[in-house]
């Protein structure tokens, strides 16, 4: 669990976060605090599904659902068997 | 009473001088956009009024009234004088939507110089093009961005100046930037306006083609006349409104509606500057207590999927008056925000060109939901055959949009280029380059666009500016982008491309294949479909077919295929 939480945070401060000094931690809003934008969430929604070999169905991929790693951890463990 | 009162009646007694006479402007006198919208409104007594309120992330409030703005806008211009920066020397702002984006703009209009504002999620090459266009000076920007200005830096030997707003000081400056801080800037004594007229530039904004590299749109200080009388007739802009436009100014909505039009009206706006989310947006309604809000299709069909629970959470009571624009405002989408915010959404047509809003619903009017409306007084609007660009006289019969030129807001140019600006007037009509219909009533119907630009979320993105990008990612031999259907963006961008030999088709690739579009030009123009091809339609001479492509996607009928050299 703690794992997967760090390779989301990881991936989205490598892929998303432009300004190398600001901090994110696991519960920074991403959606509604304008570091992953609603187009730039399919390539993360992509991502998860590559990295956990699942589908997330487009109705469970709300940006509320996406609005932070910790909720998109609790997101990814519903799919992964 | 809204201030157009009866549409037939201004109508009939329309003419731009309403517009000139309330703004106190006669024809030779001196016109400045960054003076109408501050040290005026200063002047009309409401100094102390609150020209905006900013809110970002975790709620930080900043507030600015209109003698801070006009305070704020001259630190700026003076700081850029300082610099050197002189008349039509053009000063890119590119900023998210923060308060010195607002009032920098002013700034930059006051000495003369061009705001070029720019959307701050371009990517680097996005951000080079234009600027490379425009041979710009200075860019105005954010820590967070300057990552992308130092990459580009080296091959643009025109700009100047990189001038950073929120410099910490925890980093090194490097090779020409500097640092700039509004709060704390010296205010400059006796700093004086350049008195530009009606004709001289103001901003240049940027927008996408089917073919070649965007083009940058060049407007004067006289669209203030259209900018100021539409916002008044159709946002109905009152004295005691407090206004949303939720548009980025890095887009021209954000800068004739989120920017000029109310604030040479003296009406307080809010700025909310964090990332959507149905709830927030809702929040920031009820605890700003906003009137009246212009927003776009894409986020209200956002907020319709959101469902009409949440809006039971909040109290929006305050709402008196929305409209919309970007792109065709879907008639469920009119419909609905009636019933839940006791409100229809009015559509409004316009673009990048022509500056301010030329097909529109009216307070009053009776709305046709799914319609754009109809023309602004003073706008002739016709819908024109194809081929003779001739007025089509049947009703109902689909053709392009056509408009009288001679608005006050109309571009002027393309900048360096003149050919392509000159292509856009046909017959003596503008073309704007949308098809549409005209019902018995004067309505006019939104059909679709007359080439292959992708209208995605309200914003245009050229197709061939990502094929370009696609081609410089090592796997990719070919690329096709279209246009594909979507539910809450009208189209999102999809690529067709073969890959070139010893790379595999996998999850990992197609994800690189997004994330390097989406920094290299922007999460817009990043494809959200990848469909890989052994090879693409081309007609003989090699020109690859997105016709073809399009229709598939669309479910339309191919049409003539003899010019097909390859069907695979």
């Amino acid at each position: 669990m703690e794992e997967m939480k760090d390779v989301i945070l990881e991936y989205v401060i490598e892929e998303y976060l432009e300004d190398e000094d600001e901090e994110i931690t696991y519960d920074t809003p991403l959606i509604s605090g304008g570091i992953v934008d609603s187009f730039s969430m399919v390539s993360l929604k992509r991502f998860l599904e590559a990295k956990y070999k699942i589908s997330i169905p487009d109705e469970k991929a709300s940006p509320e659902a996406f609005d932070s790693v910790n909720k998109i951890t609790e997101l990814v463990k519903e799919f992964v068997g | 009473m809204s201030h157009i009162g009866s549409y037939e009646e201004r109508i009939k007694n329309f003419d731009w001088s309403i517009s000139e006479k309330e703004l106190g402007y006669k024809d030779g006198d001196v016109l400045n956009i960054g003076w109408y919208c501050s040290d005026r409104i200063c002047e009309m007594g409401k100094a102390d009024k609150l020209a905006l309120i900013w809110e970002g992330l975790g709620g930080v409030e900043k507030k600015y009234t209109f003698d801070e703005v006009r305070i704020n806008s001259n630190k700026i211009g003076a700081f850029l004088r300082s610099l050197g920066i002189k008349k039509e020397d053009r000063v890119c702002l590119f900023m998210d939507k923060i308060p010195e984006l607002y009032i920098g703009f002013l700034g930059v209009l006051k000495i003369g110089a061009i705001a070029q504002p720019l959307f701050s999620a371009f990517g680097d090459e996005s951000l080079h093009v234009r600027l490379d266009n425009a041979e710009t000076t200075a860019i105005i920007t954010q820590r967070k961005h300057v990552g992308k200005v130092r990459k580009l830096i080296e091959k643009s030997p025109y700009l100047k100046h990189v001038i950073i707003v929120d410099h910490d000081g925890k980093k090194p400056l490097k090779e020409r930037e500097l640092t700039f801080d509004m709060e704390t800037y010296k205010e400059p004594k006796d700093f004086e306006i350049l008195p530009t007229k009606a004709e001289s530039s103001s901003v240049l904004h940027y927008t996408s083609g089917t073919t070649g590299q965007p083009k940058g749109v060049k407007h004067v200080h006289y669209s203030l006349i259209s900018q100021y009388l539409t916002t008044k007739w159709v946002l109905d802009l009152q004295e005691d409104d407090i206004y949303w436009c939720t548009a980025d100014p890095g887009w021209v909505t954000g800068t004739s509606y989120g920017i000029i039009g109310p604030w040479s009206m003296g009406i307080t706006q809010c700025v909310l500057d964090t990332g959507f989310s149905a709830s927030s947006w809702y929040n920031f309604i009820q605890k700003h207590k906003i009137t009246m809000w212009y927003s776009a299709p894409t986020a209200i069909r956002s907020l319709m999927k959101a469902g009409d629970d949440v809006i039971k959470e909040y109290d929006l009571s305050s709402l008196r008056h929305l409209a919309s624009v970007g792109e065709p405002l879907n008639a469920e989408a009119v419909i609905w925000s009636g019933k839940v915010f006791g409100h229809e959404f009015l559509d409004t047509y316009w673009q990048t060109e022509t500056g301010s809003m030329m097909l529109t619903n009216f307070p009053g009017m009776k709305i046709k939901p799914g319609s754009m409306g109809k023309p602004f007084p003073g706008i002739t609007a016709t819908i024109l055959d194809s081929k003779t660009f001739e007025p089509i006289t049947e009703i109902g019969k689909i053709g392009l949009i056509g408009f009288k030129p001679g608005w006050p807001a109309m571009m002027r140019t393309y900048w360096n280029n003149e050919v392509t600006y000159k292509s856009k007037f046909k017959n003596g009509w503008y073309l704007p380059g949308d098809r549409s219909t005209i019902d018995k009533d004067g309505y006019f119907w939104f059909v679709g666009r007359d080439d292959d630009v992708i209208n995605t979320g309200g914003h245009l993105v050229s197709p061939f500016e990502v094929e370009s990008a696609l081609l410089e990612h090592e796997a990719i031999a070919e690329s096709a982008v279209v246009a594909k259907p979507d539910e809450v963006n009208m189209e999102v961008v999809k690529a067709f491309v073969t890959l070139n030999t010893g790379y595999k088709i996998d999850d990992m690739l197609e994800l690189n294949i997004m994330n390097f579009i989406r920094k290299k030009l922007s999460p817009l123009a990043m494809p959200q479909e990848i469909e890989y091809v052994k090879s693409l339609p081309k007609t003989r001479s090699g020109k690859i077919m997105r016709r073809l492509l399009h229709a598939k996607e669309w479910g339309e009928d191919i049409g003539d295929t003899s010019g097909l050299d390859d069907d695979e």
